[in-house]
């Protein structure tokens, strides 16, 4: 099991009212699964996801991620969990500016406190098809590019997870349907993906889907053996 | 490395924003330029003063006799250094090199047609080599001349040019009071001191200048030159008890004269100058410190600005140290080419400050630049760039990355 959830909740104060964005949430994901989380905006699919990407804190519940508790562990602490166990993958690509593909890929290393990072990051550009735009700044890439070099620099750290928010939101239904393909193909190569989506077109080439809604999961996407951890 | 990726970061992040930048930039290249600029002149004029009071003469003790009046209310000089005491501090008092009595006053002085008003001092030949003067022109007098008051005189350069103009002064006759003086010699110029113009004055032998000229009985200072620079302390005691016990002045009384070392003026001298410098000094470090509101003006705006970008960096896990010297770096690469820039924009306005006023004005300001003033000002503006690029990187260092990633 890469991913251990037990009654995660989180609540949030709007304007004087608390909102429960997740409320009791539980389910596991093992090595190598391909899961799609869906729900419509308001779910708490995007905390749940901040939550699972290590940048938030549930407020209860526990949350074990490669054999780690993460739920309670310190900000800087988490930063080194995201640096090695989490790859990112974000609906607006979220590149450095003046920074050049390479660069960008090679980042999140320099962060981990390697040197010579550089070859590791063309090795991990070539996988992503992008050897020969090592050097373009993104303002010099198209859409689908800038998020291969996302995806670049997702896998670089070699991480347990890859977290990808919306990660078509922004592109065409081709170029969309690419980055699937990529992600498929990463997938087969023994990564654990996990797609956050409203859209059920990209959930489909997920081999799971989760589905939440007002902060509860309503359907794990498990055989009734897992179970519906809908709380009662 | 990160260091290296950060730095280079900094700079293109630094010239996306050039002018902002330079803006950022220029208080610290102002400061800068006047810290070093002013402890330029400091250092000047502090060298300009050791000049003049070692052009006075070295290992020098100068016997004044003491203000009179009582209870602290001077009404007066007291008419008490004679002669006589002169000659005994050369016959009781060991380590003195040479001595010279004077009588002083300011005399109209006339060539044919010509007059000029000079400072006189009736002295003996060892008035030039104690107080540092040589003759450019003719001699000195010799002491068998100032002890039979002979009418022979000395004057200075700035004098000579008042009265003779171009043509040659040495054996013509000139007035002091009607009594005619043969001028035997011409001082070599020294240059204006600021209180005192040496090179406008006359010399004249101590007896003429006391029964003839001035009508003086007592003297007006005595010059001692010390042999050895070590002694001059001894010398000062030895003198001041000599004078107190020909004076018959009562233990406990104060002294009826007073003696003036050099080492002390120059001392004096020196506490002034370093006060004028650190008061210029100081002033230009708050030009500094404007400077350092204004990097943290831009930083923060900066850190504003590129929130999304410190939410992805902490996203794929920077800590908040790594972010905080991100902006750190920034603010000291902006300190860093800032003060670079102002440390020679500062040499160079030192050096134009001594240009400017060496050819508008009589009196110009020399200016030292000096290694260590540079340090300092670098130091100071790199130390500046920290306290205040703290703020934001610190800021930035704690944003929330949900928040930061979320941010437009």
């Amino acid at each position: 099991m890469i991913i251990h959830a037990e009654n995660l909740v989180k609540t949030y104060v709007l304007g004087g009212s608390t909102v429960r964005a997740l409320d009791g949430v539980s389910f596991d994901v093992e090595a190598g699964e391909m899961l799609a989380i869906m729900g419509p905006s308001g779910s708490g699919k995007s905390t749940l996801m901040q939550i699972l990407g290590c940048l938030d804190r549930p407020d209860s519940g526990r949350y074990v991620l490669a054999g780690e508790d993460v739920s309670k562990l310190s900000t800087d602490r988490l930063a080194e969990i995201r640096n090695r166990h989490i790859g990112f993958v974000f609906q607006t690509f979220n590149l450095l500016p003046r920074m050049n593909a390479l660069e960008n890929v090679e980042l999140p290393l320099l962060y981990a406190g390697l040197r010579h990072a550089k070859d590791r990051a063309a090795g991990a550009l070539k996988t992503v098809g992008l050897a020969d735009r090592a050097h373009h700044a993104p303002n010099q890439l198209s859409g689908g590019e800038r998020q291969r070099v996302a995806v670049a620099r997702a896998l670089i750290t070699d991480p347990a997870i890859i977290l990808a928010d919306e990660p078509t939101g922004n592109l065409d239904t081709k170029t969309g349907d690419e980055i699937m393909a990529l992600f498929h193909a990463l997938n087969e190569a023994g990564r654990t993906l996990i797609v956050v989506t409203h859209e059920s077109d990209i959930a489909r080439h997920c081999q799971r889907q989760v589905h939440i809604r007002d902060g509860r999961i309503t359907d794990s996407g498990r055989p009734a053996s897992a179970g519906n951890q809908e709380a009662g | 490395m990160l260091f290296w990726t950060t730095v280079k970061a900094s700079l293109k992040s630094l010239l996306a924003n050039a002018m902002r930048s330079f803006l950022a930039m220029l208080g610290i290249i102002i400061g800068v330029a006047a810290v070093i600029s002013m402890l330029a002149i400091g250092t000047g004029a502090k060298k300009q003063i050791m000049d003049r009071v070692t052009a006075m003469g070295t290992n020098l003790l100068v016997v004044r006799p003491g203000q009179s009046g009582s209870h602290g209310v001077a009404s007066g000089t007291q008419q008490n250094l004679t002669l006589a005491d002169a000659q005994a501090i050369v016959k009781e008092v060991t380590g003195v090199q040479r001595i010279a009595p004077c009588v002083g006053g300011n005399v109209q002085l006339k060539y044919l047609s010509r007059n000029s008003r000079v400072r006189v001092t009736g002295t003996t030949a060892t008035y030039l080599p104690i107080r540092d003067f040589t003759v450019a022109s003719g001699r000195t007098f010799t002491g068998p001349e100032a002890d039979a008051m002979a009418r022979v005189i000395i004057l200075g350069p700035v004098t000579v040019e008042n009265l003779f103009g171009i043509s040659d002064p040495l054996d013509q006759t000139v007035k002091l009071n009607g009594i005619n003086f043969t001028v035997i010699g011409v001082l070599k110029a020294k240059g204006d001191q600021g209180w005192f113009n040496p090179d406008d004055q006359a010399i004249l032998p101590y007896t003429t200048a006391m029964k003839q000229v001035l009508g003086l009985d007592y003297l007006g200072e005595i010059d001692i030159q010390v042999a050895e620079a070590k002694d001059v302390n001894q010398v000062l005691a030895d003198t001041s008890a000599l004078l107190r016990k020909r004076h018959r002045t009562q233990p406990g009384a104060p002294d009826d004269f007073n003696i003036r070392n050099q080492a002390d003026m120059i001392e004096t001298f020196n506490q002034y100058a370093q006060t004028f410098t650190y008061l210029l000094g100081g002033i230009a470090l708050i030009s500094l410190i404007v400077g350092g509101i204004g990097i943290m003006n831009i930083m923060l705006v900066t850190v504003t600005e590129r929130t999304r970008e410190i939410g992805i960096r902490k996203a794929i896990g920077a800590k908040e140290r790594s972010i905080r010297n991100q902006f750190l770096i920034e603010a000291l690469i902006i300190c860093g080419v800032g003060g670079l820039i102002g440390a020679a924009m500062g040499v160079g306005a030192a050096r134009l400050i001594e240009i400017l006023t060496t050819q508008y004005t009589t009196n110009p300001f020399i200016t030292i630049v000096e290694w260590p003033s540079i340090l300092l000002a670098l130091s100071f503006s790199a130390l500046v760039g920290i306290l205040f690029g703290f703020y934001p990187a610190w800021r930035a260092s704690r944003l929330d990355p949900v928040e930061a990633l979320r941010y437009e």
